[in-house]
């Protein structure tokens, strides 16, 4: 593995630790303002929105619809209907990958 | 160890190994699902020339699967170090807020809570949270420690075995990430609000995409969850 891949790995490390830290060292144990318990509650439906309609519909900068959005739509269908977390992610999988095989 | 915590949670004080362990079990199909998740980072990590050790290594001190699929897409499309890099903070820049608002449900000293801080992962981030905006930190404890396990377990089986799995988007193995959040955002749907929030959040990572570098689309999506100061302001007058 060349040593360019090995700067990567470290670079990652470092930065994901740096970002993950900062909040806690900076703040310790100091609470947040009381108002701000209504926007945390909220950043984890904004964010999970986010990292899914992206990981579905961008490939790249571009906005694409492939077997990937709908087989995850599909996941989604059996979640939405009382599913497990691993049957919507395995009926994800295998719509895609047989829209995938017929297409 | 014993616990002797300083700041008094909320509600009821929540026993901290049935904490650990009911995280543990909570965490257990997230963990499931992180095991092909990080199989299928293995066998790409080795299609951008990543040695197994490299693939392993890497998933054992990042930890961050978002973050390693972004990095390796760069290098797959000819970036360099810097540029993979980059994206990979990008990608993980949302766990500034997400740490700075579990920050108070932590202990000790600031390095120590520096520390706490990394068991930050999306799912017990989501499933730690408690009444107040505070977390259950042992709960997030044992939630992130059977995903660690399974995730560096599932990079190396990938890693080590890419050759017999074969390709990964003929399997639709990568419908396995967006299918992970989708389980999250599905559980936090829990009223009217969370739903526009969400929906706006979508939006705005959606409008973002074709300007920005992967990453930034997700982070400015946090902006969505500024709703919830705008509400409270208005019901407390």
């Amino acid at each position: 593995m060349s040593s360019q891949l090995w700067i990567v790995v470290a670079g990652c490390a470092v930065v994901t630790a740096l970002i993950k830290g900062l909040g806690p060292a900076v703040l310790g144990g100091r609470a947040l303002p009381a108002r701000s318990a209504g926007v945390i509650g909220l950043l984890a439906p904004a964010l999970l929105a986010a990292l899914v309609v992206t990981s579905v519909l961008a490939e790249g900068q571009r906005l694409a619809v492939g077997a990937k959005t709908a087989g995850v739509v599909l996941g989604g269908f059996v979640l939405v209907r009382g599913g497990s977390v691993l049957s919507g992610v395995v009926v994800a999988v295998v719509a895609t990958a047989g829209l995938r095989a017929i297409g | 160890m014993q616990e002797t915590a300083p700041d008094p949670p909320p509600v009821a004080q929540p026993v901290p190994r049935e904490s650990f362990r009911a995280g543990m079990r909570a965490g257990l199909p997230f963990a499931a699902v992180g095991f092909i998740l990080s199989l299928s980072f293995g066998v790409l990590a080795r299609e951008v020339g990543f040695s197994a050790l490299g693939a392993i290594v890497m998933s054992a001190i990042v930890h961050a699967g978002s973050a390693q699929f972004a990095a390796i897409s760069i290098l797959a499309g000819g970036g360099g170090a810097v540029a993979a890099t980059t994206a990979a903070a990008l990608m993980n820049s949302r766990f500034l807020p997400m740490c700075a608002s579990v920050a108070p449900s932590l202990a000790g000293g600031w390095a120590r809570r520096a520390v706490q801080g990394q068991a930050v992962v999306d799912p017990s981030w989501a499933m730690a949270r408690r009444a107040g905006g505070r977390f259950d930190r042992h709960f997030l404890f044992g939630a992130t420690a059977v995903q660690y396990v399974a995730f560096v377990s599932g990079t190396a089986v990938g890693a080590l075995g890419g050759s017999v799995i074969g390709d990964i988007e003929a399997l639709g193995l990568d419908a396995v990430y967006p299918a992970f959040f989708l389980t999250l955002l599905l559980a936090e749907l829990r009223d009217r609000r969370s739903r526009l929030v969400a929906l706006a959040g979508g939006m705005i990572a959606l409008a973002l995409v074709p300007f920005s570098p992967a990453g930034i689309p997700v982070l400015a999506a946090s902006a969505a969850a500024f709703a919830g100061l705008a509400r409270r302001h208005r019901v407390s007058g």
